[in-house]
């Protein structure tokens, strides 16, 4: 995708520091995060800083990926539900493909994703790697 | 609001048409349906398509294809809700005629994806995710769909052979439909030994790049009755959607959007599921399939792939289920579906579908999506 300065450092405290932003009216937590929260219309949401340890719910290892990912290949994606039952989609590091499985224990940890050689600019986020 | 008819009906064949644009394949499609209406003029164009501004590089689409169809001085205007932009394009052309604002509006959907490396397409169909928490990421269109194919056969227990049922159903349709794109049949064991994209998705899970335009002519009751002895009433509408990111919904495998659009439009038309005669359904790929007619209420929730199994949803069935060959293999132009989907049903409904036919439907329903179940349109059509 293309990207800028600006673009990447607007979204750095959430895909840096795994933040969300939390409903004060009902509790739940979205990230991505949302202004008004969708399931009680409550405008009271504030940032919060989510857990970094949850479990894989679901998973895909893509074969095809899109342009900017090729030394990533296989890239696997993945929906991890943390501790406290938040939902995340992030990439998954550090592991095979053969060796993730539904229910695999997983923790936070800081990685490049993609960087655009042409301006130079290399965009980092929060990726899931197995729990050791 | 006043009833809405469809009074003419026009498609191309659905291919790699490197020898056409995008405005030839409105063009092709538009003048079919003016003169299956008996060259009424309509009074507004609304086109439905996704990817002209990335692809094609070409705003106001609107104007653009109702000058070059001889309609310049009308209302023109494009709908753009990704893979949905067809059915929110017969949507918003309902309300022009229902509302009194127009008497005959024009809506056709046109997508041209072949004029570039596969790449090039897939990329913009990414456009349909979350920018900044999904596509960010290299989240691609399959990736998302395969994160719920899995989770869907871990719940509900069907195998990956029971999945590949769908596409090859969807083979057996289209090989009558000659405006299909796929015009081949295939196995079970095809389905599940074709190139990985994204596991578990397969190449034969997925709906084929392809061109194409479709067309319908919508016109109100005091016209239709005037020029033609086979009106289809819009009889509901149901719009709906849901997160585009996948990860804050309740639940992955609750397709919200589909539910309530369907409810609307079932509430509308005043019917229900089980008086569905035919239905062509938004099945871009097989887990899709599973989710949609379980929302629409054709089969209870993790029991779909277990009807299919039974033979379920094959012609003579009731209801028939994309007897066109589905997204899967009549061909997913992506802006155009929605608008395939309704002139396909309507033709069924005036028993002149040229593909796999269902006698005497009274009763017909179209569902079309952007995204993974994000933005739906449930549009029931009656003879």
């Amino acid at each position: 995708m293309r990207v800028s300065p600006a673009r990447l450092w607007r979204e750095k405290i959430y895909h840096y520091r795994l933040v969300a932003t939390m409903c004060k009216k009902c509790g739940k937590k979205y990230f991505p995060p949302k202004v008004v929260c969708p399931l009680c219309g409550s405008k009271g949401l504030e940032k919060v800083k989510l857990p970094e340890r949850g479990k894989v719910i679901t998973y895909t290892v893509l074969h095809v990926v899109p342009r900017g990912f090729r030394e990533n290949a296989p890239l696997i994606i993945a929906i991890i539900e943390l501790e406290d039952g938040t939902k995340v989609l992030a990439p998954l590091t550090d592991v095979k493909p053969s060796e993730v499985s539904i229910g695999m224990p997983v923790e936070a940890t800081l990685r490049k994703v993609f960087d655009e050689a042409e301006k130079g600019l290399i965009a980092y986020a929060v990726k899931f790697r197995p729990i050791l | 609001m006043r009833k809405v008819y469809i009074v003419g009906i026009g498609m191309t064949k659905i291919s790699r048409h490197f020898n056409k644009s995008l405005r030839e394949l409105f063009a092709e499609a538009s003048l079919k349906a003016i003169d299956d209406s008996g060259n009424i003029k309509p009074g507004a164009v609304v086109v439905g398509n996704m990817m002209s501004s990335s692809l094609q590089e070409q705003d106001d689409l609107g104007a653009l294809l109702a000058d070059n169809i001889g309609l310049r001085g009308s209302a023109a205007l494009k709908v753009e809700a990704a893979c949905g932009s067809g059915g929110f394009a017969v949507a918003t052309g309902y309300t022009l005629v229902a509302s009194g604002l127009y008497d005959i509006v024009l809506v056709g959907g046109v997508e041209k994806m072949t004029d570039y490396p596969t790449a090039d397409t897939t990329k913009a169909l990414a456009q349909a995710a979350d920018a900044e928490y999904e596509v960010f990421y290299g989240a691609s269109f399959p990736a998302l769909n395969a994160l719920l194919m899995r989770l869907y056969m871990e719940r509900y227990g069907a195998t990956r052979e029971d999945m590949a049922l769908w596409p090859v159903m969807m083979h057996d349709n289209s090989y009558h439909n000659p405006y299909a794109q796929l015009r081949f049949k295939t196995t079970i064991q095809h389905v599940i030994s074709s190139p990985i994209i994204a596991d578990p998705i397969r190449l034969l899970d997925s709906s084929p790049i392809g061109d194409g335009a479709a067309v319908v002519i919508l016109a109100s009751e005091e016209i239709a009755k005037k020029i033609t002895d086979t009106p289809i009433e819009i009889a509901g509408v149901g719009l709906s959607t849901d997160s585009v990111d996948l990860a804050t919904r309740e639940d992955l495998l609750t397709a919200r959007s589909i539910r309530l659009a369907a409810h609307k439009a079932y509430k509308m038309a005043n019917v229900e599921p089980k008086y569905i005669d035919v239905a062509e359904v938004h099945d871009a790929f097989s887990i899709n399939a599973m989710l949609v007619l379980e929302e629409l209420g054709f089969a209870e929730r993790g029991k779909a792939w277990k009807m299919l199994k039974e033979g379920r949803f094959r012609p003579g069935d009731k209801p028939t289920v994309n007897p066109s060959g589905g997204l899967k293999a009549r061909g997913h132009p992506v802006g155009a579906t929605g608008v395939y989907q309704v002139a396909e049903v309507a033709m069924q409904l005036r028993g002149d579908f040229p593909g796999v036919r269902v006698d005497k439907a009274e009763i017909g329903l179209a569902q079309n999506m952007g995204g993974v179940a994000v933005s739906t349109s449930v549009i029931i059509l009656k003879r």
